[in-house]
């Protein structure tokens, strides 16, 4: 299996390819990655998902706004966590959710993802949330679907995952307020993984202090320090005077492909241990984007430490979703606009 | 397009609106109410009348950006800070407030907003100006004053401290 980081396919010519996340009036439409949006859309994003959270802590949950809309989950590649919160996201804010489990659906049958989408589009779907295994799935979408309909990336292979990246800073901010006085570190399986290159561009959007990642030398993407990041591959320096570390899944296939050499060895290098945690900051928050493996890349005590926001995450995941749901239905209003 | 301004008397509009409050509660038409005002400016009379009444309660503030039935049309307005109501409102009796009475829309949406919290047992409605242009059976319990203002004319209040208000009058020119 190769290695190397697989970009998007992007048209040859086009002067911006993040542009097609924003309508001809420059209101957001997609979410795709979240290269394009900048700092402002960032902390818009962040203030209305705000908004959104105060909503979740009532006794109805719910809010009118996309009432006679439909949002369908398609989930190219399995997951519990991202969906659910989207699906919560959506019925929070009144839309009809549609789940399709494309993993073990149609595609199999031969269909291609193109019919796939025309045929829901023929049922009438606003908003489409997709997870794929591929690379750039989401763009290919965002790029054949109807006028009215939003695109959201819940994860495409090696490259984005949006929402989680802006869930997290979301966490961070309610936590650490400003971000430029901030250290962050990132650690394990970089890499593979579309959230710490979602995460990567959002903290830098959002003018960090300092942004780490912390991992052996097979876990890091090449050139990985043009992404605005300081590389550390021991954990003592790397968490020294640290606001905020970031535990990242470990998969377990890599072993197989001899990244490691074995769960063991990493989980003594690089596990979030108590003892590890000490090197942080004493007020250090603990994040993971889930699902954690215990006693693999975090301990069970720091999971549920009181450093810990984990769970914080995953319900602010909610309000964060619904702020980026409202807002690209914002812009798909039909002809009439 | 020119662009008039004509001040309105904020003080003496607040003053009417709190004695008419005041009248009403000591005749006990409302039991031991919550004051909420509505986003932005119907706080800051909310704030004067809650300092008036002496009321023991925090204010409740409402936004009712996720309730606008404007949302097709317009889009999300951008948020200024979350609604926040820390006291239950199930069996309440409930003094809404707002700065300017208009269409009738935005009084609609923050009930549809405050019933999501609960049930409360009675809303009254106070605004600081009610004018012309009704488009919902929606009317002011207690008011401050009362204008009749053409089609190209809008009453813009900015405050908190201190609140001044005045109308606008955008001619074609």
């Amino acid at each position: 299996m190769a290695v190397e980081f697989v970009r998007p396919k992007i048209p040859k010519f086009a002067p911006d390819p993040w542009a097609i996340q924003f309508d001809d009036k420059g209101r957001l439409r997609h979410l795709l990655t979240i290269e394009g949006l900048g700092p402002q859309w960032i902390t818009r994003i962040l203030d209305t998902a705000e908004g959104f959270v105060s909503v979740t802590d009532r006794e109805i949950k719910k809010v009118p706004l996309l009432r006679g809309r439909t949002v369908v989950n398609l989930f190219f590649e399995s997951s519990t966590r991202t969906r659910t919160t989207f699906e919560l996201a959506a019925k929070r804010l009144s839309a009809d959710v549609l789940n399709l489990n494309l993993a073990t659906s149609a595609t199999k049958k031969g269909e291609s993802l193109l019919d796939t989408l025309h045929n829901i589009e023929a049922m009438q779907a606003d908003m489409f949330v997709v997870r794929h295994e591929q690379s750039g799935a989401a763009h290919f979408m965002a790029r054949h679907v109807a006028p009215h309909v939003s695109v959201l990336n819940a994860g495409d292979g090696w490259h984005s995952h949006p929402t989680q990246a802006l869930l997290d800073a979301f966490t961070i901010r309610r936590h650490k307020g400003d971000f430029t006085p901030l250290r962050i570190a990132i650690v394990g399986d970089i890499r593979h993984s579309r959230v710490a290159r979602s995460q990567m561009h959002v903290f830098n959007s959002l003018n960090v202090g300092e942004l780490r990642v912390i991992a052996p030398r097979t876990l890091l993407p090449t050139h990985v320090e043009k992404l605005g990041v300081r590389v550390f591959h021991d954990m003592r320096e790397g968490l020294r005077d640290v606001d905020v570390i970031i535990m990242l899944r470990l998969q377990r296939e890599r072993m197989e492909s001899g990244l490691l050499p074995s769960e063991e060895e990493f989980y003594r290098l690089y596990g979030l241990t108590e003892e590890k945690l000490a090197w942080a900051k004493p007020d250090a928050i603990v994040m993971h984007p889930g699902p954690a493996n215990r006693g693999v890349e975090i301990e069970s005590s720091v999971a549920d430490g009181p450093q810990s926001v984990i769970l914080e995450q995953v319900s602010n995941g909610i309000g964060v979703r619904m702020a980026v749901m409202s807002l690209c239905m914002s812009a798909n209003r039909g002809e009439n606009a | 397009m020119t662009q008039t301004d004509r001040p309105l008397p904020v003080d003496t509009a607040i003053a009417r609106l709190v004695d008419q409050v005041r009248t009403s509660l000591a005749q006990g038409h409302l039991k031991n109410p919550l004051v909420v005002g509505i986003h932005t400016g119907g706080v800051w009379v909310a704030n004067a009348l809650h300092r008036a009444l002496d009321c023991q309660e925090p204010l409740g503030r409402l936004n009712i950006t996720f309730y606008r039935d404007d949302f097709r049309t317009l889009g999300l307005h951008p948020q200024v800070s979350p609604s926040d109501l820390s006291v239950d409102v199930d069996g309440r009796d409930i003094i809404l407030v707002d700065d300017v009475l208009f269409t009738g829309r935005t009084v609609r949406a923050a009930m549809n907003e405050l019933f999501d919290y609960g049930r409360p047992r009675r809303i009254a409605l106070a605004v600081l100006y009610q004018r012309n242009g009704r488009e919902l059976p929606i009317c002011a319990d207690w008011l401050g004053q009362t204008l009749e203002l053409g089609d190209d004319e809008q009453i813009h209040v900015d405050g908190p401290e201190p609140m001044t208000a005045r109308i606008v009058t955008n001619e074609e020119s």
